[in-house]
């Protein structure tokens, strides 16, 4: 037996309509969150951190940069307050970036939905006229909008410190570079982001999804190189009488494998970013360079190097958003 | 629609089923505009799975679940813009406020912001939260969670408003005050109210209409009194009586009664098993025979005892 039912009204679907444009739901729950996260403890006591050691590493690089300066050449001194490090601090900007990057993606998603649950507030506020993807959907945008502010802010306060302590101006190319150099960063820690949502649907416990965030980051940062290594020696084992092609092929193979890495693709393609004068990724022969002119390479040529880079970067975020949303879209709601 | 009678709430054949357990079996709930109705039945009898199937949070295996004439899976977002839910045990964001975490409910309704602060006020009133608003939940006690999620309901200003265990874990003067406040709900207001609970006791005071739903199914539907005629046999009413002094001739006096079928003790409580009320009759031939009644009720009248009295028949 089934019931003739109502359409929605006329009047109903021009509210519907309207909702829908306004997207009014969705707005709400960014809203919420992003002022969740700036207020939020957790997020401030990282943010100081991050900030502190960032600028520990400004001033390590500018004091570097100042004692070297008669040595070095000028180019790029502004790039260089990202990348340099002095003896007595041994990270640099990008490094500590590439470091703490993950950890910020991963406080802000870990207890996105679990500890929705955890509060017995999910299906309150699903049970509001919003549609469920709102609210994921609203989780991930609002915790990408508190990276790109956190990165971009510290981007730019670096940038601007710098140019109070060394005096050199950037150049467009450097601006350029930097800011290429933060949106990949950006994209980096969203894909943290999206596997901390994951796990948040993944496991029940907000600590064990924690603990798994955790876990990953530290295979795929310290491990997965090391895995990397291992089965390229396996493949195409290196001794002291090896030819030169066994070397490449066994370099190649562990590159090509370290690259499922995300940690690794980011870290290739922000240092030959922010290093113009980093001209290939992989191994150089000395026949290659024979003949070879110094030089840097131009922008354009950078980017074309990382293009590859990038894109991966962007098809893991959404590989893993995608498997977060529908993992969501399918979940029971009872708490 | 035609001559169909509309209710604020209906199901037709709706099923649940996770893998080999069902949840809802067949269910066909009928829930009149205006009234409260109590979905009664023990812990894990589905009624939460009903209530999510309800509202469009969960897809029903089959049949359908219509809400004020909508299909709830086929338009959620209409049927979740007329209807206030208050989940069991409901939770609110403990690093907000009160009035924050309406106001949280408010924007995902897309109420516009002076419309927003007006119904706030307004349902932060009604529940007696005025002065607590402005403090953070992780202070509110059990009771004051409670009635913020009622103000959470009334912020949307829904005509249906499904309650699910809204009295368990409160005091009994809590729950006396949150009953009070329902029953406004439904009658001064004139909103259709579904309250599920196992709490018999506590909320057929309120209720129009109560369903009882053991294992997915709705054993019995209808008022108190149809209740009474559709779980039990009508010739058969149980009396409590507690005599003093209570000795074995009052046994022989009341195997004597003309009436009474059966009787066993329940304690230090004689239950006498008769075929109509006879309490009017009995008293003056207690009293006769020396024998002072210090209890005498009628079994049946409360809902309690139709529940109760429906497991013991399960059991058996």
């Amino acid at each position: 037996m089934v019931k003739t039912i109502k359409l929605p009204s006329p009047k109903f679907r021009l509210h519907l309509n309207k909702l829908q444009l306004a997207n009014r739901g969705f707005w709400a729950v960014v809203k919420k969150e992003v002022g969740d996260h700036l207020s939020g403890k957790r997020f401030l006591i990282l943010s100081l951190i991050v900030l502190v050691t960032c600028l520990g590493a400004l001033y390590v690089a500018a004091s570097t940069i100042r004692s070297n300066v008669s040595q070095d050449e000028l180019d790029f001194v502004f790039l260089r307050l990202y990348t340099t490090a002095g003896s007595s601090m041994p990270f640099s900007f990008l490094s500590f970036i590439a470091f703490m990057g993950p950890l910020i993606g991963l406080i802000l998603g870990f207890d996105a939905i679990n500890g929705e649950r955890d509060r017995r507030t999910l299906s309150r506020v699903l049970s509001q006229p919003i549609y469920r993807d709102a609210l994921i959907n609203g989780k991930f945008v609002a915790g990408v909008i508190v990276i790109a502010m956190v990165i971009y802010g510290l981007g730019f306060l670096v940038a601007g410190l710098g140019l109070i302590l060394t005096g050199v101006p950037p150049t467009l190319d450097e601006l350029l570079r930097l800011l290429i150099y933060l949106t990949l960063s950006v994209i980096y820690i969203s894909f943290w982001l999206a596997l901390a949502i994951l796990c948040s649907l993944l496991f029940r416990q907000t600590s064990t999804s924690a603990l798994a965030g955790i876990a990953i980051w530290l295979f795929l940062g310290v491990f997965f190189g090391l895995l990397a290594g291992i089965i390229a020696d396996g493949l195409y084992p290196v001794t002291d009488s090896s030819t030169a092609e066994q070397i490449i092929a066994n370099d190649k193979a562990e590159r090509l494998l370290s690259r499922v890495s995300p940690t690794f693709l980011y870290n290739e393609a922000v240092s030959t970013i922010m290093n113009p004068s980093i001209r290939t990724l992989g191994l150089v022969l000395i026949q290659q360079t024979y003949g070879a002119i110094k030089g840097t390479l131009s922008l354009g040529q950078s980017l074309l190097l990382i293009w590859p880079h990038v894109v991966g970067l962007i098809a893991a975020t959404l590989i893993c958003f995608a498997l977060a949303y529908i993992s969501f879209m399918k979940q029971e709601i009872r708490a | 629609m035609g001559l169909e009678k509309e209710y604020a709430i209906e199901t037709i054949n709706l099923c649940k089923k996770y893998g080999n357990l069902v949840a809802v079996d067949n269910l066909n709930l009928q829930v009149e505009k205006g009234t409260v109705y109590g979905l009664l039945g023990p812990n894990g009898a589905g009624k939460t799975t009903t209530i999510l199937m309800l509202l469009g949070l969960t897809e029903p295996t089959s049949g359908q679940a219509i809400i004020a004439g909508y299909d709830s899976s086929r338009n959620p977002l209409q049927v979740k813009s007329l209807v206030g839910y208050m989940p069991d045990n409901v939770g609110f964001y403990e690093e907000l406020t009160g009035e924050e975490n309406l106001l949280y409910t408010a924007e995902l309704n897309g109420l516009p912001r002076s419309l927003a602060n007006k119904r706030i006020a307004q349902a932060l009133e009604r529940v007696g939260l005025k002065a607590a608003g402005g403090r953070k939940v992780s202070e509110y006690s059990r009771g004051m969670r409670q009635r913020l999620g009622i103000a959470d309901v009334l912020v949307k200003d829904p005509q249906i408003i499904i309650m699910d265990e809204p009295t368990l874990g409160i005091d009994p003067k809590g729950i006396h005050e949150l009953l009070a406040l329902i029953t406004s709900l439904a009658k001064e207001d004139g909103r259709t109210i579904l309250i599920s609970s196992h709490l018999l006791h506590q909320i057929q005071k309120i209720c129009d209409q109560v369903g009882i739903f053991v294992q997915g199914k709705l054993i019995a539907s209808g008022t108190l009194k149809q209740l009474e005629s559709q779980l039990l046999p009508s010739d058969c009413l149980e009396i409590e009586l507690k005599t003093s002094p209570s000795d074995e001739n009052l046994l022989a006096l009341c195997r004597a009664f003309p009436g009474i079928r059966e009787l066993k003790w329940e304690n230090d409580l004689l239950v006498l098993t008769c075929d109509r009320d006879l309490r009017q009759d009995f008293v003056p031939a207690l009293t006769a025979n020396g024998y002072c009644p210090i209890h005498l009720s009628l079994r049946g009248t409360s809902l309690d005892s139709i529940y109760l009295r429906y497991f013991r028949k399960e059991e058996a």
